[in-house]
């Protein structure tokens, strides 16, 4: 079928298979930043935003996505890198497969919770899924993200 | 010391690329063209192929080949990624007639998009003579079903096998008399213990592409933790001279010792030399749970006698341990089940140590981080646990009165003698942080919550003792900048990063002027590969052995420039000078760039190589509080303490992370990780839907600190971290949960269901 | 992984329901797709109703309507969701998966797969919900529950009566994302209680005798023990039936206790 899906604000006209998911198109067209973990909708990984919003793009059918904005990691380059450097800051991106999804999670729990608790952190984020690091370095570069809050200093959205 | 680079928290090389999305591992660079490769799996846990019919599948469009055992190299060879000669036996050929597990190779498909070959695959008709799978491996050995009757079976030294039997290894290692020792003793305790074949589950599952160059050459990029040993297997298997064959490892998704077996090399490699085309495959998370390998399923038998002061006088430990299908590590992680659980209490006493290792049907295990250790760690030290409470003794106590020292030998361990050890204090500092005093052996929280402590101690290895191999070139260069090649691989460990380190701190040089190369067999100095707790000890100290050779041909190099006597000159890292005269000196970016250019050139590089004669182990001790709900069984560990003597520090950051991680898996091991299989062979937990492993929510915010000891054979004092780390909370949860509920449960994982269970009968 | 052949977002119901009745075996009706995909279902007509406005959360004449496209967060979210039944839809789905998931998957998928480990409907029973079908018109959930699936109507939404009835909700899970080994959801409205347990594995049923043990007066443990009793329990790979009997005692007193503890309250 023929669909209008808006990439990081650049616009994909294209002809697509009726059961391809939004992962397999975004990474046809390039979007890396995408991993696919599992095939259960269990793993987080493959993480991106559709109107703002974080879905698992393994199970959102890239019709359902025809005239809608699709935002990864590479259309919030600069944001990433800000909470990146935090990561890298504890070592916590270890194999770094995991960080992208986790990454959109977390920018988009910014968004949506104001002045969330630890607990609220967590639950937010307990379907991103990692394997190497126990979590515990996240939890500090998270801790030390909201603390500094650089995207007001950046002047990020 | 005073260390600049060393013993620092410095960020990874990778990790802004890595955090940043980019493309940069084996998937992300698959050239365009590629053949997709996928692999039909026989849907039965025995059988011999009768026939298989593809003439219909090879006919849909699009369909490059499709290959069956008819068209494999009759070779037979093993997926361990060990160095040669492996102590693994050779039971395989890429396909064959006979299938041994739900889930071994039929036929590999090939085809110009995933539609043709899922479809080709449907078309492929195999008639099956079905057998009597063994499915149960405590009912292995000398079964009427023979698992591996091939005539061909091969294995390079005898490791106590006998395939007739399902006998994979088998073997005994004794000091003293440990029955007479056993009898003289005042109290013993003895129980038999139970770990599953955990998943490594590592977040990029397993997957390949090949290709042939313009000099006909068979390339593979692979997601492997062992680019050295691929290159030699899979031209072994394809009946190929090595020279013909190249591998390269981009970043690695994780590993956790799955990526030391190749696991999807020689399916796009067959491909690609069939047809000449590049080719890929890409384990579906399904496949990499039930075609790939796992941690060893066992069975502990220990037995520990000690005098009423605690004092440890025998140790005896028998293990059955379930190779599955294939042997793969089969004869090798059973030896750490015993030789690194009993050499922490047979200081004062006689020992025995016995083994079988048998086939079943069941998926080939292989390696996973512990490698036996913790199996092994699992069961002696829920058994120590046992042993101070029958003695009245606090745990810890018991512990540090048996403990090895340093400056002795060490006979459980292969008489190696113990050169660091700060296991006492990683003892000490762990009950202060965890609350020990105030704390054990519970906490009732309210009419139905108990919180109970638990505690464990363990050790591993620092590489293979005289078999591991590092080898390290460094480069300077035309613009005083180095390369640093090494073919360790890095899976997400920042080994590259912590190897930059040592050379940045020999060289006396910041770190950005030091890059690293990822592995390409073609380029890379040879390398056994990263596992075994090896790369921070072993290839580590081939860094330091190559940068101290380069930086001494650097001062020479300039004190000819210099005109001065070489005793005379000293290289700080910008320059080198004359120590009687420091202004006469020339800066390095001078030197290297004169290096290159006109007369007199000498490009400067150092390679140097190191296997060690020891293996001196990391020491770990571990602390569990764990909530256990008393009416509904279940349990959640709410701090984990664990303080690790891996001698110096190397990366502050990077170490912590990898405990953090190693306890994580651990914890997981403990309470949630199951593999189960149906009646017919069929694995059940075969995805993250049903195999459980830890979410953030399932977890404390796990507790790392270091009790550093000098390790003099380490580079910097350094020992090994990324498997020690993942043995203790087994026992401790286990230890935990007894405390808060009285209730031992002996086989992992330990589920509501037993606590609750296990409670009321 | 499923196939599609034909992918539609009809323009209205009618569209919708007459695409459906083409071929209900071949055609399906796409909730989050979450659990659809896994299967190898080969749809001819693929159903998409997200530009239908049925993701739309309403209290009208004295009822609560969750729409069949309003997705699983939206329930964590929503304030005229959380500030009823004392937060119990919000609570029994926060512990699937994750956010991203749960902005996934639907109030209708949800409901109509009628799925033994759906917390959802364990709650939305206890809760005396309805379901509005296309064509089957309102019927209590609990009868929806107890029929087999077919796929020949479609789900539009889920209407609770906004009459200001206390709840709690309990459930045990292996990991604290994982499907529940059993889910237990109590409600109770001027002293009639329900109360329902889920995941046993089988889909979830009401439990009368505990209700009747609390509308009695015999107190949460006499219920907890009668819902053990009453209700059959099964063993899958997350537990056996003995064990689950016993947590169903167990979960039913507390949430009994707690939906207590907020009547005073």
């Amino acid at each position: 079928m023929k669909v209008k899906i808006t990439v990081n604000g650049m616009l994909y006209n294209k002809h697509i298979p009726n059961d391809m998911m939004l992962l397999e198109f975004l990474r046809k067209y390039g979007y890396v930043s995408v991993k696919r973990g599992c095939d259960t909708s269990n793993c987080g990984l493959c993480t991106v935003w559709v109107e703002g919003k974080p879905v698992l793009s393994c199970s959102y059918p890239a019709a359902r996505a025809d005239g809608k904005n699709v935002t990864t990691l590479e259309g919030v380059k600069n944001e990433a890198a800000s909470f990146g450097r935090y990561m890298t800051e504890q070592g916590a991106e270890q194999c770094g497969y995991c960080s992208p999804g986790f990454i959109m999670a977390v920018l988009a729990m910014r968004r949506e919770l104001t002045n969330p608790t630890e607990e609220e952190i967590s639950n937010y984020l307990a379907g991103n899924l990692c394997r190497c690091s126990g979590y515990a370095g996240q939890t500090r570069a998270l801790r030390a993200w909201l603390h500094d809050k650089p995207w007001e200093k950046e002047g990020q959205a | 010391m005073n260390l600049k680079f060393v013993n620092q928290a410095i960020p990874k090389l990778d990790g802004a690329a890595l955090t940043g999305g980019k493309g940069v591992y084996t998937e992300d660079m698959v050239p365009r063209d590629c053949l997709v490769v996928q692999v039909l799996r026989s849907p039965h846990a025995f059988a011999r192929i009768k026939s298989i019919r593809k003439d219909a599948a090879s006919r849909v469009p699009g369909i490059a080949c499709i290959l069956t055992w008819e068209d494999v190299p009759q070779i037979r060879y093993t997926l361990a990624g060990q160095s040669y000669p492996e102590p693994s036996p050779y039971d395989r050929y890429i396909l064959e007639r006979t299938v041994r597990y739900v889930g071994d190779p039929v036929a590999i498909v090939a085809g110009r998009d995933k539609d043709c070959v899922a479809k080709a695959m449907r078309m492929i008709q195999v008639k099956y003579d079905l057998l009597e799978p063994v499915l149960d491996f405590e009912q292995a050995l000398d079964n009427p079903t023979v698992i591996h009757a091939e005539e061909d079976y091969f294995h390079h030294f005898d490791i106590g096998g006998d395939p007739k039997r399902n006998l994979v290894s088998s073997g005994c290692d004794a000091c003293g008399d440990v029955e007479a020792a056993m009898a003289a003793c005042d109290v013993v305790v003895e129980g038999t213990y139970y770990t599953k074949a955990n998943a490594q589950a590592m977040m990029e599952t397993f997957r390949t592409y090949t290709y042939m160059d313009h000099n006909r050459r068979l390339n593979v990029v692979s997601s492997t933790q062992v680019p050295f040993h691929c290159r030699r297997t899979i031209a072994h298997a394809l009946g190929l001279p090595k020279s013909m064959v190249r591998v390269v490892k981009p970043r690695i998704g994780g590993g956790f010792g799955a990526k030391q077996t190749l696991v999807s090399e020689l399916f796009p490699a067959l491909v690609t030399l069939r047809t000449g085309k590049p080719a890929k495959i890409v384990y579906t998370r399904k496949e990499s749970f039930q075609a790939s390998n796992s941690r060893h399923q066992m069975r502990v038998h220990v037995k520990v006698g000690a005098m009423k002061d605690g004092t440890i006088k025998a140790v005896d430990m028998h293990a059955l341990s379930n190779a599955g299908a294939y042997g793969e590590h089969a004869s090798t992680t059973i030896g750490l089940v015993g030789h690194k659980s009993i050499p922490l209490y047979a200081r004062q006493a006689d020992f025995r140590f016995s083994w079988e290792v048998v086939y079943t049907n069941t998926m080939a295990a292989g390696a996973f981080r512990g490698y036996g250790a913790t199996q092994g760690c699992f069961a002696m030290e829920s058994a120590i646990n046992e042993l101070a409470e029958k003695l009245n003794m606090d745990p810890a106590q018991l512990r540090l009165m048996n403990l090895p020292h340093v400056g002795e030998k060490m006979p459980a361990y292969y008489d190696e003698p113990l050169t660091s050890c700060s296991l006492p204090q990683c003892i000490a500092r762990g009950m202060k942080m965890i609350g020990w005093k105030e704390k054990y052996p519970c906490v009732r929280v309210d009419d139905h919550r108990v919180r109970g402590l638990g505690m464990a101690v363990t050790m591993q290895g620092s590489g293979i003792s005289a078999i591991d191999t590092a080898s390290v070139t460094i480069k300077l260069n035309d613009d005083g900048y180095y390369t640093l090649m090494i073919g360790a691989t890095d899976m997400g460990t920042g080994c590259d990063t912590i190897l930059a380190q040592m050379a940045a701190e020999i060289l006396n040089c910041p770190m950005e002027r030091i890059t690293v190369d990822g592995v390409d067999t073609d380029h890379s100095p040879f390398d056994t590969g990263s596992y075994a707790s090896s790369t921070t000890y072993v290839t580590g100290t081939a860094v330091v052995k190559a940068c101290t050779e380069l930086s001494e041909k650097i001062a020479a190099e300039g004190a000819r420039r210099l005109n001065i006597h070489p005793e005379r000159a000293e290289f700080d890292g910008d320059k080198v000078y004359d120590r009687t005269h420091p202004e006469t000196s020339i800066t390095l970016n001078q030197l290297a760039q004169a290096l290159v250019v006109g007369e007199g050139t000498q490009w400067l590089t150092a390679t140097a190589s190191h296997c060690s004669p020891t293996s001196p182990p990391p020491f770990m001790a571990g602390f569990a509080e764990v909530e256990v709900d008393l009416e509904t069984g279940e349990s959640k560990v709410v701090d984990y303490v664990g303080v690790v003597d891996c001698g110096t520090v190397v990366n502050k950051n990077l170490a912590r992370v990898q405990a953090e991680g190693g306890i994580a898996q651990g914890i997981g091991m403990a309470l949630l990780e199951d593999i189960n299989y149906d009646p017919k062979g069929q694995m059940v937990n075969s995805t993250f839907m049903t195999y459980k492993i830890p979410c953030r929510t399932d977890l404390p915010e796990i507790r790392v600190d270091f009790e550093e000891s000098y390790e003099p054979n380490g580079p910097f004092g350094a020992k090994s971290i990324g498997e020690v780390v993942i043995n203790t909370p087994s026992p401790a949860i286990a230890h935990a949960i007894y405390n808060a509920t009285g209730v031992r449960v002996r086989s992992l994982p330990i589920t509501a269901e037993k606590i609750l269970m296990g409670r009321d009968v | 992984m499923y196939t599609i052949k034909s992918y539609v977002f009809p323009e209205s119901l009618e569209e919708a329901d007459e695409l459906l009745r083409r071929d209900c075996r071949s055609s399906a009706i796409l909730g989050g797709c979450c659990w659809l995909k896994m299967g190898h279902r080969r749809i001819r007509w693929a159903i998409d109703l997200t530009r239908l406005g049925l993701d739309q959360i309403e209290v009208k004449d004295g009822w609560l309507e969750l729409g069949a496209s309003v997705t699983l967060h939206q329930l964590e979210t929503h304030p005229d969701v959380t500030s009823r039944f004392d937060g119990i839809l919000g609570e029994s789905v926060s512990h699937i998966v994750g956010v991203p998931f749960r902005n996934c998957a639907t109030v209708g998928g949800s409901v109509f797969s009628r799925f033994g480990f759906s917390d959802l409907t364990c709650a939305l029973l206890a809760l005396d919900a309805t379901v509005v079908l296309y064509r089957g018109g309102e019927v209590p959930l609990a009868q929806f529950m107890a029929t087999p699936i077919s796929f020949d109507d479609i789900l539009l939404k889920v209407r609770i009566r906004d009459d200001g009835r206390r709840a709690a909700y309990q459930s045990a899970r292996r990991s604290s994302t994982d499907f529940p080994t059993m889910a237990v959801a109590v409600s109770c409205l001027d002293g009639r209680w329900t109360v329902s347990v889920g995941a046993r594995p089988a889909r979830a049923v009401r439990s009368e005798q505990a209700a009747r043990c609390l509308n009695d007066g015999l107190g949460a443990a006499a219920a907890g023990q009668a819902a053990a009793e009453e209700l059959t329990y099964g063993t899958d790979l997350r537990a056996g039936a003995d064990y689950r009997r016993k947590l169903a005692a167990v979960l039913v007193r507390r949430a009994a206790e707690q939906c207590m503890e907020e009547n005073k309250g």
